[in-house]
């Protein structure tokens, strides 16, 4: 890369920063409990929006990894989600009314909300209905992961997106509070992902998956992308550029390896699709707040008035991390 | 008589002082090293922890940054006070603070003094070692190395290649040659006495100063001058890295070190408590001189190391992309593609399905859709027989197929009408076994009888894209086994090439085929070519054929005739 262009990338990341430090002005501090964050913490950063019924749940996996302090941005939730976060110990949260899509899809508020709090913490960056799995998650905990980054002088971990469904129609067994979403959506895509690099951010786009097969066979360039990179050990210059797909500085998005080895890497398990999903989909459509004109949800749109299944005869089951492993979509890499 | 450990401790104070405690109580002094970058608060403090102790000592702090001089001072400093302050002492072992006894310290304390003129230090000679961090294995002893390898690396880099340009040497000092090994040994009290208060020490700690990480070659060489036996290898067990950093233990290692039967590990993650509490806990069995036997964990760590640097060959993830060239195995098992075979015979996929038991596709690159196996929408790992999901990466379709049916031979059909994206990836592939009846195209245009004028323009479009693709095949950067017949060629024996086929891709035993496939009716295909010919277009690719095709299998000969006598 050229020194032309390297500038070029400096000059976005400072663009990207003063776009957050402008879009900070939508937030309000609903409850602010950051002061308990002591040096070492682990962070989690969310955006979300009427995710009531996920968030114990969510809170509790994350907990349970070992995370210590969740910052959330509620963006005008209506189903008392709102309330039911600012009564926890470990959050901390904002509140806007805002629009979504000028915050570049929440990415500006969290880009400030990182720079603020997150500088010198490992970050975690997920969204409600995104659950992480690491290599050993069963029995080592997230600080475990984080240490050995530490050691291994990495500062970024990537951990693709692989969307979960049920067998049979998306609606036919209702989320409850507080229950395992991956008990109903427990099936994926083990083997259709299509992967190319990004030239100018250096970071792999990854497509495929039940999405692509379902709602985007005829378009498979418009698929949603599913690479991630959601756990980076913060520093204040770092903004995301799109979504968590990918950062800047770029040296950040190399969480592969060019030559033939393999890097540690994890996966989010994406629990988009539950019964919530049918209604959410509407609105979401209704409100035209994401990305790419709301094309994703036009064409879920399309297709879930017939209700498909998404399962097929060789979908899988979810296990455990190492099955995720053996099928080859996440990696320990030399963590042993 | 009895050994002394000398532990530097740099973080995790709380566990530094379990394992300090559990060393004293198995009647071991202990002298501790604490970094000098530690504040003098948290040092006080863990002094005051330790106060009620008498058998533990503190020596003199030095800087330890990883790799430099300091952490050799800090050793001798430790193992001075050692010898003087306790004279029981036979055995001294360097640990670090994340180091955990694994058996009680009896068993090590009998093996030791059944042992009592041993040194236990890894030591060899810099040509013979494999772990060069940084690509320098010799020239750690004869170039210089003012900068520091983690914090100023682009000045260490420069300043080593300033060197090696200009053929910059040190002298080694006479008398020594250059060994190394792990920086966690225990040597006997007569060797580290005589390496301590060697008289030429002066010199040799002059030249160590500048070696690079001289805490893996100090001691390493030394004591090869004055140790009655040596015994190359270190009680500690510790495994590094390719990037030379050690591997963590943790909770669900238990079972593994347990059964290692090592004495000490390192390194352990400070919140490992299940280690800690299983290990430190009073009592234990005594496993009576049992020798250390880390095997199984060196193959685990070893797989650790292989998985990250060279990967599974044919996988294409979010942390594996090699660049071209680079994969290692473009694709992960071998396969079969068939161009000619289906339109040659009826039934070709049924009967070798059945002939060699493999997996067999029809056209999976075909215009319309993938053809799985049986024509069923989706394969294996969810892969969606749509042609424009296939079409948007075909390559990463084929790396894919082969990857989620792995432990199972793939073959499919391939011909001019397919994605031709896929020709030079085939072609470039080892694990292809590409088998092609060039000009087979043709059987099933002259089959379709249509109007003719159209069937020439098809007949030349199909011909130069397989044309094309033979090209690519015969190509020197082809890397596919590739057999190629002209479809006169196959015709005049088509038994033969077919058993050839079958017996190297067969799961089982190879068996003589027992039965052939259909072959299609080529009467009148010799004047169909003919006709191809009168109109102006040239087919060439499939050979000479008689304008009166041959029988195309021999009729079967007549029996003899014999007598009854």
């Amino acid at each position: 890369m050229g020194f032309f262009q390297s500038y070029r990338l400096r000059l976005q990341r400072k663009r990207w920063r003063i776009r957050a430090w402008r879009k900070s002005r939508d937030l309000t501090v609903v409850h602010d409990r950051t002061s308990q964050i002591r040096p070492s913490d682990i962070l989690v950063f969310s955006t979300l929006r009427n995710e009531d019924v996920r968030l114990p749940y969510f809170l509790r996996y994350y907990r349970d990894l070992g995370v210590n302090h969740f910052i959330m941005v509620d963006n005008g939730s209506t189903d008392g989600g709102a309330e039911y976060l600012a009564s926890q110990a470990d959050v901390s949260l904002w509140h806007t009314d805002a629009s979504y899509k000028r915050a570049r899809f929440g990415v500006d508020w969290l880009n400030w909300l990182q720079m603020k709090h997150g500088t010198g913490h490992w970050c975690l960056t997920v969204d409600p209905d995104e659950l992480l799995v690491y290599p050993f998650c069963d029995t080592r905990p997230l600080r475990a992961l984080t240490d050995w980054l530490d050691a291994s002088s990495i500062k970024s971990f990537g951990a693709m997106l692989l969307d979960m469904y049920p067998k049979g129609r998306i609606d036919q067994t209702p989320y409850a509070r507080n229950q395992d979403p991956i008990a109903i959506a427990s099936w994926f895509d083990s083997g259709n992902y299509t992967i190319e690099r990004n030239r100018k951010f250096g970071n792999l786009w990854i497509q495929g998956g039940p999405r692509a097969r379902m709602f985007f066979a005829d378009r498979p360039e418009l698929a949603p992308a599913l690479n991630k990179i959601p756990l980076v050990k913060w520093d204040k210059g770092y903004t995301y550029v799109s979504s968590t797909h990918n950062l800047l500085p770029r040296g950040l998005n190399l969480v592969y390896d060019e030559w033939g080895g393999e890097k540690a890497s994890g996966v989010l398990l994406h629990t988009k699709f539950l019964d919530t999903f049918t209604t959410k989909a509407q609105e979401e459509l209704e409100r035209k707040q994401h990305y790419g004109a709301s094309k994703e949800y036009k064409a879920y749109a399309a297709r879930l008035s017939d209700n498909p299944d998404l399962w097929c005869r060789w979908s899988e089951k979810y296990i455990n991390w190492r099955q995720l492993e053996i099928l080859g979509l996440m990696s320990k890499g030399n963590w042993a | 008589m009895t050994f002394g450990v000398v532990i530097m401790v740099h973080t995790a104070f709380d566990r530094a002082e379990q394992v300090i405690r559990h060393w004293v109580a198995g009647g071991c002094p202990v002298v501790v090293h604490i970094d000098q970058a530690v504040s003098a608060t948290t040092y006080s403090h863990f002094q005051g922890q330790l106060s009620d102790l008498p058998q533990v000592l503190f020596s003199r702090r030095f800087r330890t940054e990883w790799g430099s001089w300091g952490m050799v001072q800090a050793s001798q400093a430790a193992g001075e006070l050692m010898l003087e302050r306790f004279p029981q002492v036979q055995h001294v072992y360097l640990a670090s603070g994340s180091c955990l006894p694994l058996r009680p310290v009896a068993d090590l304390a009998a093996y030791l003094s059944a042992r009592p003129n041993t040194d236990f230090i890894e030591s060899a000679t810099t040509a013979d070692v494999p772990w060069t961090v940084g690509g320098l294995s010799e020239e750690r002893f004869t170039l210089r190395f003012p900068f520091s390898w983690k914090r100023q690396r682009r000045l260490f880099d420069k300043y080593v290649a300033l060197q090696r340009r200009f053929g910059f040497k040190r002298r080694i000092p006479a008398g020594i040659t250059p060994h190394m090994g792990s920086q966690w040994w225990c040597l006997t009290r007569r060797t580290l006495a005589a390496v301590l208060n060697d008289p030429d020490r002066p010199t040799y700690d002059r030249f160590f100063k500048r070696v690079w990480i001289p805490d893996e070659s100090y001691f390493q060489t030394l004591a090869r001058l004055y140790t009655q036996q040596i015994e190359s290898r270190s009680l500690t067990l510790s495994k590094f890295d390719f990037q030379g950093k050690p591997h963590i233990f943790y909770d669900d290692h238990l079972q593994l070190l347990r059964r290692s039967d090592c004495f000490v590990a390192r390194k352990i993650w400070p919140h490992a408590d299940l280690l800690y509490d299983t290990f430190l806990s009073a009592g234990g069995d005594a496993t009576n001189g049992t020798e250390p036997n880390p095997g199984k964990i060196d193959r685990i760590f070893a797989k650790a190391v292989d998985r990250r640097t060279r990967g599974r060959p044919g996988l294409y993830m979010q942390s594996r992309f090699p660049n071209d060239g680079w994969e290692n195995g473009v694709t992960s098992s071998p396969y079969s593609v068939f161009e000619g075979f289906t339109e040659l015979f009826e039934d070709f996929e049924s009967w070798l399905a059945r002939a060699t038991g493999n997996r067999v596709h029809g056209h999976l690159f075909a215009p319309d859709r993938a053809e799985f196996e049986g024509r069923q929408p989706a394969f294996s790992g969810a892969l969606s027989d749509s042609a424009t999901l296939r079409d948007y990466a075909p390559r990463m379709f084929l790396t894919n197929l082969i990857w989620n049916t792995r432990g199972e031979r793939q073959c499919f059909q391939y011909g001019p009408a397919d994605t031709e994206d896929i020709s030079w990836h085939l072609a470039k592939d080892p694990n292809a076994r590409i088998s092609v009846i060039s000009g087979a195209w043709a059987v099933p245009l002259f089959q379709s009888g249509g109007n003719f004028a159209d069937l020439r323009t098809k007949a030349a479009l199909l011909q130069k894209i397989e044309a094309e693709h033979l090209k690519a095949l015969r190509s020197p950067h082809a890397k596919a086994q590739v057999q190629i017949w002209t479809m006169a060629e196959f015709v005049e024996s088509p038994m033969e090439i077919l058993q050839s086929i079958v017996e190297t891709i067969s799961t089982g035993s190879a068996r003589r085929l027992t039965e052939a496939p259909r072959m299609v009716s080529l009467t009148g295909f010799g004047q169909f070519l003919q006709n191809l010919k009168n109109q102006g277009m040239h087919p060439y690719l499939m050979g000479d054929f008689p304008v009166d095709p041959a029988p195309t299998i021999a009729p079967t000969p007549k029996r003899k005739p014999y007598l009854v006598k």
